[in-house]
């Protein structure tokens, strides 16, 4: 039935058959890291590229169209130069701390997509806490930004860093809220669970309003968590010049540059999840029975869905200007913070109500 | 006795920065020296002297005719009103009056520049507060202005259009119906502007009583062109002191008096509906005749001083010439706008955060080479 199911699971039963336990499920952990890696190390490529094209098409612009057929292996081509350039940095520079930061971001991006259900059966690590894993391990990034920023020895990497730090602490806060008011329907940390109990309609429709206001203080703390515009005052061009990052070169800011758009996807794949259904189709497709024929299709939703999440936070970059750091921080705590404890209240009064929307 | 010590022990401390010379808010080779405080300016010194080609000195040494050629390259953005202000100074002192048809097609392209300039100015400023798109819609419109100085003169930003006596050459027939097509264009694109940026709520955050420069200051420092008219001060040299063929037409001096960011801002955005309309005014009645007089090959100023301003795009340009009556000029003095409003740079931005630094200094909307000659 299902071909990339069967798959894996000779494979997993081939290894077991011809190694001993231990040795078979650590061989099988790898390997599936090692696909994950090579997977989303091309998908990051390839969201710059769409990060190229998209921000061409809004700025009356063509973007890459000579490396490739429109421009497909341009990414590439930029990470292989990546990849073959000198390592360069500053003499003074605190030497461990300065090569191990990019390594804390990169690695908490890629250890985030291990918990995505992108089908029923293709999720990597499926654990009962999945919401409280994804918010603990994102935030382990912004250690890698601080850690880069002070070591390189360069006061606009240390005002980027501090900028970093102080503004992913914050909106940390809302992403978790906003998450958490969506728990309330669930009443599960469970990515997978959290999926299932979408079959009687997306999360968003379920927990109408405060569920809107959910996702879109979700949009605005998640934007600021990736640090993108109009949150991008970490590596603001025109005032820092490239910020946290400024000493780094070739593979080390591959490593920042890459993780910026995993997370990207992340945060967008976290909304899909938990809003919008995951991997289940649209209600109103169900009749038609392809899921049923084909559960791999489920993928097809989830990267789609996640998608169109990812085109919506890079509209929002090539739109708006950027905040300065007062007033992100007044936004957080004055208005994000209360309006998420309040809508936390409301949630939590429409489950005990049983107001929300079952298809 | 216990917080003073905590006090002491948490004491923030002032930190120095190097704002440029290779940076890219700074617009150039300016450098600013900061002092800072965690993220409040301290203080702001802008270090000058990394682009300075000593053009006044080399006037010293040009005849007229060639110091036209060298103020293209002060105020790269408003070169025709540059060459515009040095040939008035010469044709005054020579008591040369020019054809009507000049003095139109002068202040038309005037005007253009004016536009062109505010345009790129407007796609920069966005930058500088992070919306990246503005950049290239500026572009866009500008190009079609230099366009048609292409096709005017050969040139498409250092055009050394003007002559002492007139004009180099005479307009491209195509240039009526172009510009023509530019302000139609121009009009449905100048409300997207609006759209995109002014009435964004980020952005009127941003600008909104942010780098405030008083009336009184805006005099004391001599600002001129959008930063005093932001500020209030009615400074408009086209209005006061008008030149060429700006007597002529209808226009109205955009003022403001909140004197912040915004306030500059929006000065320089009105200015670009003024402009089209100067030139819709004019641009259907260029009178016929010769595009220039003719004057002597080698040009002799009168013994005496000679003073001119015209509004550049990004102020009042003054051009003071000492002659004593050789071909050279014995002293040639620009007054430069860039350099008055950077001189008060330091005034509207202590206080403020880097990122406030950063936009005010957009709306200053200075141009390096305009202010280090």
């Amino acid at each position: 039935m299902n071909i990339s199911l069967s798959i894996t699971k000779n494979i997993h039963e081939w290894l077991f058959s011809i190694m001993p336990e231990g040795v078979a499920s650590i061989t099988e952990m790898v390997l599936i890291a090692v696909v994950y890696l090579a997977v989303f190390a091309v998908a990051g490529l390839y969201l710059v590229l769409l990060e190229r094209k998209v921000a061409a098409w809004f700025q009356l612009r063509i973007g890459p169209n000579r490396v490739g057929w429109w421009g497909l292996l341009q990414t590439m081509a930029d990470a292989l130069k990546l990849v073959s350039k000198e390592l360069t940095g500053t003499e003074k520079a605190d030497k461990f701390l300065y090569n191990l930061a990019p390594y804390f971001v990169i690695v908490s991006a890629l250890m985030a997509l291990a918990v995505f259900p992108f089908t029923q059966e293709f999720q990597a690590f499926d654990i009962n806490i999945g919401v409280l894993f994804l918010m603990a391990i994102s935030s382990i990034g912004v250690i890698g930004i601080l850690v880069g920023g002070w070591s390189s020895n360069n006061k606009f990497a240390l005002i980027g860093a501090m900028r970093s730090g102080v503004q992913t602490i914050s909106y940390e806060l809302s992403v978790g809220l906003s998450l958490l008011t969506m728990v309330l329907i669930t009443g599960s940390l469970q990515l997978s669970e959290i999926v299932e109990v979408q079959k009687n309609g997306w999360l968003i429709v379920q927990g109408h309003i405060p569920a809107v206001i959910a996702f879109m203080i979700y949009m605005i703390a998640g934007t600021a968590e990736t640090n993108r515009a109009p949150f991008d005052l970490i590596e603001a061009e025109s005032e820092l010049g490239a910020g946290f990052h400024t000493e780094y070169s070739g593979m080390k800011f591959a490593y920042f540059f890459l993780a910026e758009f995993i997370n990207m996807f992340i945060i967008a794949a976290i909304a899909t999840t938990v809003f919008f259904g995951g991997w289940l189709e649209p209600s109103w497709l169900t009749s038609l029975g392809i899921a049923e024929a084909f559960p791999a299709i489920g993928v097809v939703w989830f990267v789609g869905k996640t998608l169109v999440i990812v085109f919506l936070m890079m509209w929002f970059r090539w739109t708006f200007p950027r905040l300065r750091i007062d007033q992100i921080l007044t936004l957080e705590w004055k208005y994000l913070l209360p309006l998420n404890l309040l809508n936390l209240v409301l949630m939590a009064l429409i489950v005990w109500l049983n107001l929300t929307i079952q298809l | 006795m216990e917080t003073t010590t905590i006090n002491n022990n948490f004491k923030s401390e002032e930190y120095f920065i190097n704002m440029g010379p290779q940076h890219p808010a700074t617009h150039g080779v300016l450098r600013l020296l900061l002092t800072i405080d965690g993220e409040i300016i301290k203080k702001v010194e802008p270090d000058l002297g990394y682009i300075h080609r000593s053009i006044e000195k080399m006037c010293e040494r040009d005849s007229y005719q060639q110091i036209v050629h060298l103020t293209d390259r002060m105020d790269y953005l408003s070169s025709h009103i540059n060459n515009e202000a040095v040939c008035l100074a010469v044709e005054n002192a020579l008591e040369i009056e020019v054809p009507e048809r000049v003095k139109v097609i002068r202040t038309i392209i005037g005007e253009l520049t004016r536009i062109a300039s505010h345009t790129l100015w407007w796609g920069v400023m966005g930058m500088d507060v992070g919306a990246l798109t503005t950049y290239f819609l500026g572009f866009r419109d500008r190009e079609l202005i230099n366009d048609i100085f292409e096709e005017t003169c050969g040139a498409r930003l250092t055009m050394n259009y003007n002559i002492p006596g007139g004009l180099m050459y005479d307009i491209h027939p195509n240039f009526v119906k172009r510009v023509k097509d530019f302000i139609a264009h121009f009009k449905t694109k100048l409300p997207e502007y609006d759209r995109l940026l002014t009435g964004n709520v980020i952005f009127q955050k941003r600008m909104k009583g942010v780098g405030i420069l008083t009336k009184e200051d805006a005099i004391s420092f001599g600002a001129s062109g959008p930063v005093g008219r932001g500020s209030g001060y009615s400074c408009d040299v086209r209005k006061h002191h008008a030149y060429s063929a700006l007597d002529k037409v209808n226009f109205k001096e955009v003022l403001r008096t909140e004197g912040d960011s915004l306030a500059r801002y929006e000065v320089r955005v009105q200015e670009m509906w003024e402009s089209m309309s100067i030139i819709e005014q004019l641009i259907d009645n260029i009178p016929e005749g010769d595009y220039k007089v003719a004057t002597n090959a080698v040009i002799k100023l009168p013994k005496g001083e000679f003073y001119q301003k015209v509004e550049a795009a990004r102020g009042e340009l003054g051009v003071y010439i000492v002659s004593t009556g050789t071909k050279n000029p014995y002293r040639l003095k620009f007054r430069s706008p860039g350099f008055s409003n950077l001189s008060l740079l330091n005034h509207i931005a202590v206080g403020g955060k880097i990122g406030d630094l950063v936009a005010s200094m957009a709306t200053l909307d200075i141009v390096v080479p305009d202010i280090d000659r």
